[in-house]
């Protein structure tokens, strides 16, 4: 006997960050476009639990949503929407656009289901309990140099930001 | 425990950091309105003791960290070439920054964090590492092109850049996921044993989604876009930089990931960019007034024929790749170096217009422009015709005939708009007054720098070429 | 249980929403949101190779993918900021000098 609890909670997932990535791209006012991204995030943080990514679960909700959604409702709130909102939503060219993601997506789906028998249903799950354990020991054994670097990143990351927000000398 | 001799294979980058950090601990000791230039000097520093630090890893090839990186012929060659590059910019800024009133030493630091960042594209063997590298030097180049606070235009080419550019990467990021689903790794060696068995569909499109990503960087068409416009607004030493720099790290990710890995299914992927480019590229340039703009458009054509030799086979192609990397480096950061110098105050003078009878009023700044021009354009005794020979020699040998005869009439066309630049400096009257400041001694050094580049490549090639073709027998094994 | 094929056509259909978005949003940081949907598709579809090639390396890039998105925020936002103090909008069409 299959477990049922599983796949409802795939589906009720999937709908929740499907429909809020829509509202993302098609709300107005950036305020909800942003609310619905954490939806978005939130969600997929679910899906994650369910691939056996407790970890990565906790850190898409405190870094993603609660860190970098924030930085995005503040930066909405330094600049001007007013005026944002009275002007056109879409460009011109949405029709174009519409096309090209419509057959990107369609490219997608296409190799998936022609490689849908490299993938099999079933999959063995990864021991939970261990998971942040050896997420830790990889990040500090193998992937050493590259989390160094990522702090080099941080740092270019902070000093652009300071240099760009950084008002006139006059 | 980590190894010494694995610090060793980082120490160029290493060096970089330091002096990056340096100059950055230093900035906020200086007034607000001193001049940068001590900064400057300590960050070419930095950029001279890591080029030396290259030469000294010649002893101590072999992998380091778990891997993650490969010290080779190969990575070495490119670590060299983007110190020089990182150098010979930072000289070209030291009279600019003054002249613009861009006080900020910031821009120095990020000269140097983002030449880490390309530097580690070259020895990087793990598409993790790649992808923070290709970060750092994106981060650090859109935030360059924003410098010219004064002026609207270069903040809106940041920006530009930066959406562009976060989109790409985003494709990128795909492509390695997809590589990833493919394969179960991410090290670029593992992948490459798991290829050889016999490739899906998901690598395919991995390797096409990474394509788009890197071709994003190399300003390749069909995404070469936004390289006119951020080429126009972003300073013009910093043009320089990001027009060589980031494209020559590019560069040799693509050769590592589509040589070392053997990728499937990418030959008419390439094919197609390589005729896009040169094609795209040279017809748009024809019809710009604005050198920066003209410049823009020229290297998305010189892009084009890397592509070609790309396409041609392995060996003799990977050091055409490496050695047109090198030359188009020397011309193209020369020519934007004495645009850079011409731009003055505001850069307010950078139509053709205003070259106008250059030939007379600056006839020493004239001739060395016009000798990276006809590099450009790939005259002999100039790297650029060694360098467009070598391509077009690696595709004929490949049998690549209609690539090659595509290259060749786009060279051609290509002579047309580098040859009205020469001949609005020396035969045409200038309209309006143009002021041409007195040439600076660093920014002197730089071009002698460039220009002894570009004709030692053009008349001594053998060390350079011996080189490229040791690397390229590295990365093919 | 649900098939790993599932979580990848959700995270292709994902990435195709960012895209559109990015393609056909006028508001630069409705465009810049939909950027960071393209990531989050790309996260998914790590996590699910993860747990089909049981290799916890996918996962490990996750957490690099969201250093560099968190550091792309930061930088954008603040570039956004120093367009809109130059130019007083959002919508890159009138950020006419560069045509977007």
């Amino acid at each position: 006997m299959t477990p049922i609890a599983p796949t409802f909670f795939f589906y009720f997932l999937s709908a929740v960050a499907l429909i809020s990535a829509i509202l993302v791209i098609t709300r107005k006012n950036p305020v909800h476009s942003a609310l619905a991204l954490i939806v978005t995030l939130l969600s997929l943080a679910g899906l994650y639990l369910m691939l056996y990514a407790p970890f990565v679960t906790g850190v898409q909700v405190i870094v993603y949503a609660g860190g970098i959604m924030v930085l995005f409702l503040f930066v909405i709130m330094l600049v001007n929407i007013e005026r944002a909102m009275k002007e056109e939503e879409f460009n011109k060219q949405w029709i174009a656009g519409l096309i090209a993601s419509l057959l990107l997506g369609g490219l997608f789906l296409a190799v998936y289901f022609k490689g849908r028998a490299i993938f099999p249903s079933e999959f063995t799950k990864i021991p939970e309990q261990m998971n942040t354990q050896q997420v830790g020991m990889l990040i500090f054994q193998n992937y050493l140099l590259p989390f160094e670097i990522a702090s080099l990143l941080l740092l270019v990351a902070i000093v652009g930001a300071v240099v760009m927000a950084k008002k006139k000398l006059s | 425990m980590i190894p010494s001799t694995d610090y060793i294979r980082l120490l160029p980058e290493l060096i970089l950091i330091v002096f990056g950090l340096l100059v950055m601990l230093i900035e906020p000791l200086l007034g607000e309105h001193n001049n940068r230039k001590g900064l400057g000097a300590i960050a070419l520093m930095g950029a001279v003791l890591s080029i030396l630090a290259s030469f000294y890893q010649t002893g101590y090839e072999g992998a380091a960290f778990f891997d993650m990186i490969h010290v080779d012929t190969f990575s070495i060659f490119f670590h060299v070439l983007i110190g020089l590059i990182a150098a010979v910019v930072i000289l070209a800024s030291f009279e600019y920054l003054n002249l613009q009133q861009i006080r900020y030493g910031e821009y120095y630091g990020l000269i140097l964090l983002s030449s880490v960042g390309m530097m580690l594209m070259s020895s990087a063997v793990e598409l993790v590492l790649i992808f923070i590298a290709l970060e750092i030097s994106s981060i650090g180049t859109y935030i360059l092109a924003g410098f010219r606070r004064n002026a609207p235009i270069s903040i809106e080419s940041s920006m530009k850049y930066f959406l562009l550019g976060s989109f790409a990467t985003a494709f990128f990021l795909y492509g390695v996921a997809l590589m990833f689903g493919a394969t179960g790794s991410t090290s670029v060696y593992t992948i490459a044993t798991t290829l050889a068995q016999g490739a899906t569909p998901l690598a395919y499109v991995g390797i096409a989604l990474m394509f788009v990503g890197l071709g994003f960087k190399v300003a390749s068409a069909p995404f070469h876009i936004w390289t006119p416009d951020v080429y126009e607004g972003a300073p013009a030493p910093v043009v320089a930089f990001m027009s060589t720099g980031p494209k020559a790290a590019a560069f040799a990710v693509l050769l590592r990931v589509l040589f070392a890995t053997e990728a499937p299914g990418w030959f008419w992927l390439i094919w197609a960019s390589a005729v896009l480019s040169m094609t795209l590229g040279n017809i748009g340039a024809l019809v710009q007034n604005n050198v920066k703009r003209l410049l823009a458009y020229s290297s998305i054509a010189q892009a084009g024929y890397i592509l070609v030799a790309f396409a041609a086979a392995k060996d003799i192609g990977i050091s055409a790749v490496i050695f047109y990397a090198a030359a188009y480096a020397a011309m193209n950061v020369g020519a934007f170096a004495v645009a850079s110098h011409l731009a003055n105050v505001g850069e307010k003078y950078v139509t053709l217009d205003d070259y106008a009878g250059l030939g007379r009023r600056a006839p020493g700044l004239a001739a060395v422009l016009t000798i990276f021009m006809l590099s450009l354009i790939g005259i002999p005794v100039t790297g650029g015709f060694l360098a467009k020979f070598y391509v077009f020699q690696a595709a004929m040998q490949s049998h690549l005939t209609g690539l090659v005869i595509i290259g060749v009439i786009n060279s051609a066309v290509a002579a047309y708009y580098y040859l009205r630049v020469i001949v609005y400096m020396y035969m045409r009257e200038p309209q309006r007054d143009v002021p041409v400041l007195k040439m600076p001694f660093a920014l002197g050094v730089s071009l002698a720098a460039c220009l002894a580049a570009t004709i030692y490549l053009g008349v001594l090639p053998g060390r350079i070429l011996d080189y490229a073709m040791a690397s390229a027998r590295v990365l093919v094994r | 249980m649900v098939p790993i094929s599932y979580y990848l056509v959700l995270s292709a259909i994902l990435f195709a929403c960012g895209v559109l978005g990015f393609l056909i949003k006028r508001n630069v940081i409705t465009i810049f949101m939909s950027i960071e949907l393209m990531l989050n598709a790309v996260n998914l579809s790590f996590v699910a190779f993860a747990s089909y090639w049981q290799a916890l390396s996918g996962q490990v890039f996750v957490f690099f993918v969201m250093v560099v998105a968190a550091a792309e925020a930061a930088v954008g936002l603040a570039i956004i900021i120093a367009v809109f103090r130059t130019r007083q909008t959002l919508n890159p069409d009138r950020v006419n000098l560069l045509k977007l």
